[in-house]
C-alpha cells in the first residue's frame, strides 16, 4: 500500500459524504419531489448544490472503481461505510446535533470494523497474484497466511 | 400487507447493490491497477480499457435497478427501516459473494468486520 492508495481510499469517505450532503441539501430546496413530477426532478439539476454534488458523486464512483482495481472488494466496502461516521460528526460539530448513546455504539463498531480490515492485506485473490506476481501483492499474500488460519477452501 | 412490500424491496435492493459491487469488482480488476495504467499508458487508455469491458455496464445497470428499487422501497416502507436494512444486508452479502466469486481470502477478520460494519450502519439509523 502505498499513499497514494490511502489517499484513493480517503476520496471514497470524502466525495460520497460531501456528495450525499450536497444533494441532500439541494432535494430540499426543491420541497416535495416526486415520481410524478418529472419536469421539476430534470430542473432539479439547475440548482448548484445538485450540480455540486453530483460531480462530487462522480468523483466517488472515479476513486471507488480505482481502488476496486487493485485492492479485494472485502478491503473497499468497509472503508466506504466510514461515510457514515463521517456524516455523524459533521452534523455533531457543523450543524450541533445531538448523537444518541446508541448512534455512538454504531460510530463505535463501524469503527473497529475498519480498522480489523485495514489492518490486513488488501488484495488476496490467489490466481491473480499468481499470474502477475506483483511484489505488493506477494507480500500482502504472505501476512494473510500468517495470520488467517481459516483455509480457504 | 405494505410491510411485506417493504421487505420486499429491501431484497431486491440488496441482491441488485451486491450484483453489482461484484461485477464492478470483477471488471476492474480485469482492467488491472488503474493508477499504474495511467501512469505507463495514459489517461485514453484507461478509459478505452473500462469501456470494453462488457461486465462494467452490466455492473453499472445492477447499481441504477438498485437505486430505484430503493426509490420505490422508499414510498412502501419508512426511511429508517429501508436504507439501514438492505446498508446491512448488503455488507453481509458482499463478503459471502466475494468470496463465492470474486476468491477473495475472507478470513475471520473480514467475516468480523463485516458483521461490526453491518451492525454499526444497522444502529446509525436508530
Amino acid at each position: 500500500m502505498t499513499s497514494r492508495k490511502y489517499l484513493v481510499l480517503a476520496g471514497i469517505t470524502f466525495f460520497s459524504t460531501l456528495g450525499d450532503s450536497l444533494l441532500a441539501r439541494g432535494m430540499k430546496d426543491l420541497g416535495g419531489a416526486s415520481l410524478h413530477n418529472i419536469p421539476a426532478l430534470l430542473l432539479a439539476i439547475l440548482n448548484p448544490y445538485v450540480t455540486i454534488g453530483i460531480v462530487l458523486l462522480l468523483a466517488f464512483f472515479a476513486s471507488y472503481m480505482s481502488a476496486l482495481s487493485w485492492a479485494d472488494l472485502t478491503y473497499v466496502l468497509p472503508a466506504s461505510s466510514l461515510s457514515y461516521v463521517l456524516v455523524a460528526i459533521i452534523a455533531r460539530i457543523g450543524f450541533h446535533e445531538e448523537i444518541s448513546n446508541t448512534r455512538w455504539l454504531g460510530i463505535a463498531l463501524i469503527a473497529a470494523g475498519v480498522g480489523f480490515v485495514a489492518a490486513g492485506p488488501s488484495a488476496t485473490d490467489v490466481r491473480r497474484t499468481d499470474a502477475e506476481s506483483k511484489p505488493d501483492n506477494l507480500h500482502g499474500n504472505l501476512h494473510e497466511d500468517e495470520r488467517c488460519t481459516e483455509a480457504r477452501s | 400487507m405494505n410491510n411485506l412490500y417493504a421487505w420486499a424491496a429491501i431484497a431486491l435492493i440488496t441482491i441488485a447493490a451486491t450484483t453489482g459491487d461484484v461485477l464492478l469488482a470483477y471488471s476492474m480488476k480485469r482492467v488491472g491497477d488503474v493508477g499504474e495504467l495511467w501512469q505507463s499508458h495514459g489517461f485514453f487508455v484507461v478509459m478505452r480499457r473500462i469501456l470494453a469491458t462488457p461486465t462494467f455496464f452490466l455492473g453499472v445497470f445492477a447499481m441504477a435497478v438498485a437505486f430505484y428499487s430503493l426509490l420505490f422501497g422508499l414510498s412502501w416502507g419508512n426511511l429508517s427501516l429501508v436504507v439501514p436494512a438492505s446498508a446491512s444486508l448488503t455488507f453481509v452479502a458482499n463478503a459471502m459473494a466475494a468470496r463465492i466469486f470474486l476468491h477473495e481470502r475472507v478470513g475471520r477478520r473480514r467475516w468480523l468486520a463485516a458483521i461490526l460494519v453491518a451492525a454499526g450502519v444497522a444502529l446509525m439509523a436508530m
